[in-house]
């Protein structure tokens, strides 16, 4: 008979865990997964930091470069210019939409949902239009130049009131969560005790959304001093980081001072990646499951004034993307204003014609289709996957990483490595697929976290019970994962294809003339002075991404209504 | 079963990711030549289809871009190259690949009937020049009319005070005609009373473009009342209806050519010798005056309408050796000098 | 520990044998060394509070979680390093796991289908299985419909499709309400005795694994403090910590006198003692319902007066704290019928011979 004490007694030895089949083809897929980012990102992110410690001929030579740069005023000037458009502009931001967001989420104002549609409808455009609409409304012959009291648009007033148009939605829709996640109970106990208005906003609303806002105030810092397109189009003489790259590239073949403007525009933009994480990771812990909604009340002059502030800001949203429409079909600004078609005549222009508007559109169905592929999956094998935690842990940071890196330096980054002779992938350069690599590189990390945030929602005991009943992971991936997770897989695809409609700075270094997209195009014809036809390229881009918006709408109610059976929402 | 059916996905995945990379292989019907060219988009067919008539063996494939931007791809490729030939990109473009040693010396069939001027000096050259475009001024009648401006008639002109904040030019550090403006004053006026003159140009300039065109469109848009660009741009401006006056100053005018050239390496020499000696003959000619007021070959240019007859003889004697190999010098003076109000690019 | 000669006799052999297991996390060890032997067909429950390694025990059992050293034998088979797939089990966790897109019935078929079986085989198992839950009708619905016990028979009936050699339960009832858990809890042990499938379940509710368990493994800090049937854990307790977690137990402190004797306060208490020397420092227990009120019957040993505190009523019984000026400090917590308590007229602050039934008394060393 045996007995524990001797059992006790057979000598203890390290299991070394068998594989199953499943693991095996998750480990090669994750494997597969950390080659693609290290390929994808790592590898150019290094070619182009060895690239800016070189000379034109190639070799080492340390700091000079940088030393160069920093001795070269009209180079590093650009530094705090692009720090103050940034700071000023997300304060102006910031500001605007909170008080947008808080009307929507905390007054009882008439036509939420319309003017929630209204103020994301700046995502749908590439940055290059409120732009180019800023040139037809403020420019020298614009119609209400006058607003500005004899300041120039083309400058630091330009770009600040580009941007904010352009970071508006992306500031809003985290505000709007933050504050419609506040606990309702907070203000009956501060209703309680008596506290006033002003109190209880200090007291009880800013605390609340103290995360929202700084993640707000981080994303819309970053988007603006990495964005390319508005201080390129109306930027004056006012020279940013972004701006400077290309100038360093285009302007002058200058590779190696362009690799150093973007390792210096990788400075602050990677610090606030940082900073934003570290914060982000302490308020997981001041989150409570407990928390009421909280219900605004009806008073009158209140919603009045809400109403009528919303009323504004949609006005101008809406304004300024009706002027680039209007623009784009008239015949010759401003001095024959007959409404013609002329303008979308794209192909008797600089920039690539229609071809580059049907090239985006494919882009973004590869981008969408692939990426979210890719990505999925992607998130599905670092979290579903058993062991091999250090090289999981080591892709969940190259999925984080793009974030921190600007398109336009990851598109020089490409350059340096896609394109260089002995790299055997250097077949895709000058190719569709190295747009859609880049764009999906690029895009990574918010379709990455929105993948992990649903995937992180299903009960991670469905593997469990699949390998308990011997059916393969990839089986319960199919008819389970897949299925259940199916609306954040549209919002990535989603998010991807917008994106890729509307990107031009990780693309403007890569496409070729065979791959022209309607972005770069619509850059290239106003920067060869046919502003009007880049306002008609911009209105075909914004008019795609409403489109395919709106199928995404229409999709996901149908999904919706299909799947209501089995959703407990 | 499951699989299979997962695996077969990925394959197709990886079977169209392939396909994405092979873009651009048209079924090959003859010889596939890939050209580089900054040649307006819409002339482009129609260069192809003349060019055709005589080859029809030879399929081009045209790269298109404004000049910076091929230039610095035929840069960054210069170690793996793309192209097979050159076909209308900027002189001071060609004469900088030549000093990477990245173009095939080869001496067209007739290239002695081309002005000396429009070949690279060299035997066998390395360059063939096509047609010349020239810079000039574009004045808006209708807003220098509301700001009271007078009529320039040279580059001396432009630095009266009466113009300040009223001319908008190309930043030479971005735009090839910028550089083409900046190195003919230094020429025209000698290096001190250049630099002299723009000083004081540099007074009334509203912001400088980093696009050679823009400025002229600019001026045509009423945007500014004077625009730096070159004359080729005014010219279809004003066919649009602009109410512009294209004033080419009588000191002399800057100018560049659009040029020719085998790319070194190349895989198919003998089409690309083809493309290079049609390039320069009577017919191409021809075909570059429909555009162009001055052309390569002598004897060939016919007026071209809304252009000014007498641009020919305002050519200045342009060094384009002089100017490659001081252009970095020039440029960083230059930004030295004015970078502050370049427009941020 | 206590070698498992009880029921089986040495004709038994274990269907899961345990040895030496160890599992760590870092420099965690959330088990330690542990051993153990299940039967065929027997019902075993873990039990303990949370963070005991229970559930961490079940995991490596699965393959879910493999121990870092030790062996895991089923059914004569060496499955220590084998992952869950090739294992032989079926599981049912807390959550239910249910596929939330798939209906009960494909949710039951769900690991029928990578056998090799026809679609009418599968079929006719479901039904099976979904009469065997006392579900036939609802196999057309989704989870999202189905009230958690419900879900939970589902989880049972998807464990159970694939006729596992072992079944396995991860505090399957915890997430219900009461009067559902305790329904549950008849209906899948008649299941579990029906079928003859050796079970293991993880539970931290102790009247689960009382009224379930053929046998119960107590465990606290990662090893086991003992195994045995529920009424040998509950009347015989080998640690101070079993006894203090299942049920409710009287402690007082006490130091050894001699042989079958302690002293707590001026108490001199009999009891039966194993190998104590005098003077040791021990921990005294008895349980409330076994103490003793004589009622005027005579009983010399281990009696004593104590005035009633506080009385606490739980419906069917008292618990009414005991104060015994003999005891020192220490009150004792005793459970007593309404029918005494009636019978005596007793209320607060009346003095009561007890007694404390020497068979009935606990000693563990040290305090």
């Amino acid at each position: 008979m045996a007995s524990n004490a001797q059992a006790i007694a057979t000598p203890a030895h390290t299991v070394r865990p068998q594989l199953s089949r499943d693991d095996r083809i998750m480990r090669g897929f994750i494997l597969l997964v950390g080659v693609w980012m290290v390929v994808t990102v790592l590898l150019p992110l290094y070619f182009m930091l060895s690239k800016s410690l070189e000379d034109r001929g190639g070799d080492f030579v340390g700091l000079v470069n940088y030393a160069a740069y920093f001795s070269t005023p009209a180079l590093f000037y650009s530094i705090g210019n692009s720090l103050t458009i940034a700071a000023v502009s997300t304060v102006f931001t910031i500001s605007l939409a909170f008080v947008y967001a808080y009307a929507l989420t905390r007054s009882c104002m008439i036509g939420k949902g319309t003017f929630r549609v209204i103020a994301l409808v700046p995502l749908l455009a590439p940055s290059l239009l409120p732009a180019i609409s800023f040139v037809y409304l403020f420019g020298n012959q614009g119609i209400i130049k006058g607003l500005l009291g004899g300041n120039t648009i083309y400058g630091p007033i330009g770009i600040v009131m580009g941007e904010v148009f352009y970071t508006f939605p992306h500031a809003l829709m985290i505000m709007v969560v933050a504050l419609a996640t506040a606990d309702g109970r907070l203000y009956e106990a501060a209703v309680s005790l008596r506290a006033g208005p002003v109190r209880t906003f200090f007291t009880v609303t800013l605390p609340g959304i103290k995360y929202g806002l700084i993640s707000a105030v981080f994303v819309v810092f970053t988007l603006v001093i990495t964005d390319f397109g508005i201080p390129k189009v109306i930027g004056g003489q006012y020279n940013v980081l972004a701006t400077d790259i290309y100038k360093q590239v285009i302007g002058q073949q200058n590779f190696q001072m362009g690799a150093v403007v973007s390792v210096v525009l990788l400075i602050p933009a990677v610090a606030a990646f940082i900073a934003d994480r570290i914060i982000q990771g302490r308020q997981t812990a001041a989150l409570t499951s407990s928390s009421v909604a909280y219900e605004p009340k009806p008073r009158r002059s209140y919603d009045l004034a809400m109403t009528g502030y919303c009323a504004l800001i949609g006005f101008m949203i809406l304004g300024i993307v009706g002027m680039a429409a209007y623009a784009s079909f008239v015949q010759f600004w401003p001095y024959n204003l007959t409404l013609v078609l002329k303008n979308y005549n794209f192909d008797v222009m600089d920039g690539g014609g229609w071809a580059s508007f049907y090239n985006s559109l494919r882009m973004a169905a590869y981008t969408a289709v692939f990426g979210t592929a890719i990505i999925f999956t992607g998130a599905y094998m670092v979290e579903k996957a058993r062991g091999f935690g250090a090289v999981r842990g080591g892709i969940q940071f190259l999925c984080i990483l793009p974030m921190a890196v600007p398109g336009m330096v990851l598109g020089l980054a490409y350059i340096f490595f896609f394109n260089h002779p002995d790299n055997p992938l250097n077949f895709i350069y000058g190719t569709m697929a190295i747009l859609v690599i880049v764009t999906i590189t690029h895009f990574y990390t918010v379709s990455h976290l929105t993948a992990i945030t649903a995937l992180k929602q299903m009960d991670r005991e469905f593997e469990s019970v699949s390998s308990s009943l011997k059916v393969p992971f990839y089986k319960t991936f199919v008819r389970v994962t897949v299925p259940v997770c199916m609306p954040a897989i549209l919002d990535v695809s989603i998010y991807l294809f917008v994106n890729a409609m509307t990107t031009v700075s990780a693309v403007i270094f890569l496409y070729s003339p065979d791959t022209a997209l309607a972005s770069v195009a619509a850059l290239n014809m106003d920067d060869a002075g046919d502003i009007a036809p880049a306002a008609a390229m911009c209105m075909m881009i914004f008019y795609a991404a409403a489109t395919v918006r709106i199928l995404h709408v229409l999709a996901t109610r149908g999904l919706a209504r299909r799947t209501q059976a089995w959703r407990t929402r | 079963m499951g699989l299979g059916k997962y695996s077969r996905l990925l394959g197709g995945m990886a079977l169209a990711a392939v396909a994405i990379g092979l873009v651009g292989g048209k079924a090959i019907a003859a010889t596939e030549l890939t050209v580089y060219t900054a040649v307006e988009a819409e002339d482009l067919k129609k260069y192809a289809e003349r060019f055709n008539e005589d080859h029809p063996d030879i399929n081009i494939n045209w790269v298109r871009d404004s000049t910076g931007i091929v230039t610095a791809k035929l840069l960054a490729e210069k170690n793996n190259p793309q192209a097979d030939v050159i076909w209308g990109l900027a002189a001071t473009s060609l004469l900088l690949f030549k000093g990477e040693g990245m173009l095939e010396p080869y001496a067209a069939k007739g290239v002695d009937k081309l002005d000396p001027k429009f070949r690279d000096k060299a035997d066998p050259p390395s360059w063939v020049g096509m047609d010349a475009w020239v810079a000039s001024i574009c004045y808006n009648t209708v807003e220098a009319e509301k700001a009271k401006l007078p009529l320039p008639t040279s580059w001396a002109d432009l630095l009266n005070p009466v113009y300040k904040g009223q001319i908008i030019m190309p930043n030479p550090a971005s735009s090839g005609t910028g550089f083409l403006d900046v190195s003919s004053w230094l020429q025209l006026f000698g290096e001190d009373e250049g630099w002299k003159f723009m000083d004081g140009l540099h007074e009334n300039i509203a912001r400088y473009t980093h696009s050679g065109s823009k400025p002229c469109k600019l001026a045509a848009a009423g945007e500014i009342p004077i625009g730096i660009s070159f004359a080729f741009r005014a010219a279809k401006s004003k066919a649009e209806g602009a109410p512009l006056e294209i004033v080419i100053p009588k000191e002399g005018i800057g100018w560049d050519m659009e040029a020719t050239a085998i790319v070194k390496g190349t895989k198919n020499m003998d089409a690309a010798k083809t493309l290079v000696d049609w390039s320069i003959s009577k017919k191409a000619n021809e075909m570059y005056n429909e555009g162009y007021a001055v052309v390569a070959m002598p004897g060939i240019a016919k007026p071209v309408e809304h252009f000014p007859p007498n641009v020919a003889e305002k050519m200045i004697d342009n060094d384009f050796e002089w100017a490659a190999s001081n252009r970095e010098r020039i440029l960083a003076e230059w930004q030295k000098r004015y970078d502050s109000k370049s427009e941020a690019k | 520990m206590k070698p498992e000669a009880g029921q089986a006799g040495a004709v038994r052999k274990p269907f899961l044998r345990i040895s030496d297991l160890t599992k760590m996390f870092g420099t965690f060890a959330a088990l330690r060394d542990i051993s153990l032997d299940i039967y065929e067909r027997e019902f075993v429950c873990f039990l303990g509070p949370s963070g005991c390694g229970k559930t961490t025990l079940l995991r490596a059992i699965a393959g879910l979680d493999i121990q870092t050293s030790g062996r895991v034998e089923q059914a004569g088979t060496d499955i220590s390093a084998l992952p869950p797939s090739e294992r032989d089990f079926g599981i049912v966790f807390q959550s239910y796991a249910l596929f939330p897109n798939l209906t009960v019935k494909k949710n039951v078929a769900y690991g029928l289908q990578s056998r090799k079986a026809t679609r009418a085989e599968i079929e006719a198992r479901v039904a099976e299985l979904l009469v065997l839950v006392g579900m036939p009708e609802q196999g057309d619905k989704y989870p999202a419909q189905l009230s958690g016990g419900q879900q939970q028979r589902v989880a049972l009936a998807r464990a159970l499709a694939t006729s596992p050699g072992l079944l396995l339960l991860d505090e399957p009832l915890s997430a219900l309400d009461a009067k559902v858990r305790v329904h549950l809890r008849h209906e899948v042990k008649e299941l579990q005795h029906k079928l003859g499938i050796t079970t293991v379940m993880v539970t931290h509710d102790q009247e689960e694994a009382l009224t379930m368990a053929d046998r119960i493994v107590v465990m606290n800090q990662g090893v086991i403090e003992q195994v045995g049937t529920p009424l040998e854990i509950y009347r015989d307790p080998q640690t101070a910590f079993v006894a203090d977690f299942i049920g409710t137990m009287n402690f007082v402190p006490g130091v050894v006198q001699g042989p079958g004797r302690v002293r707590v306060g001026q108490l001199d208490l009999t009891c039966q003692i194993d190998g104590l020397s005098q003077g040791t420092d021990v921990t005294v227990a008895v349980r409330p319902e076994d103490i003793l009120v004589p009622e005027g019957k005579p009983v010399s040993e281990n009696a004593f007066d104590a005035r009633v505190g506080d009385m606490e009523f739980l419906g069917s019984f008292f618990r009414a704290d005991l104060v015994a000026e003999a005891m020192g400090e220490h009150s004792l917590r005793a459970d007593m019928s309404i029918n005494i308590v009636r019978r005596l007229n007793l209320k607060q602050g009346d003095m009561l011979p007890v007694a404390l039934p020497a068979e009935r008394i606990r000693v563990f060393p040290g305090q």
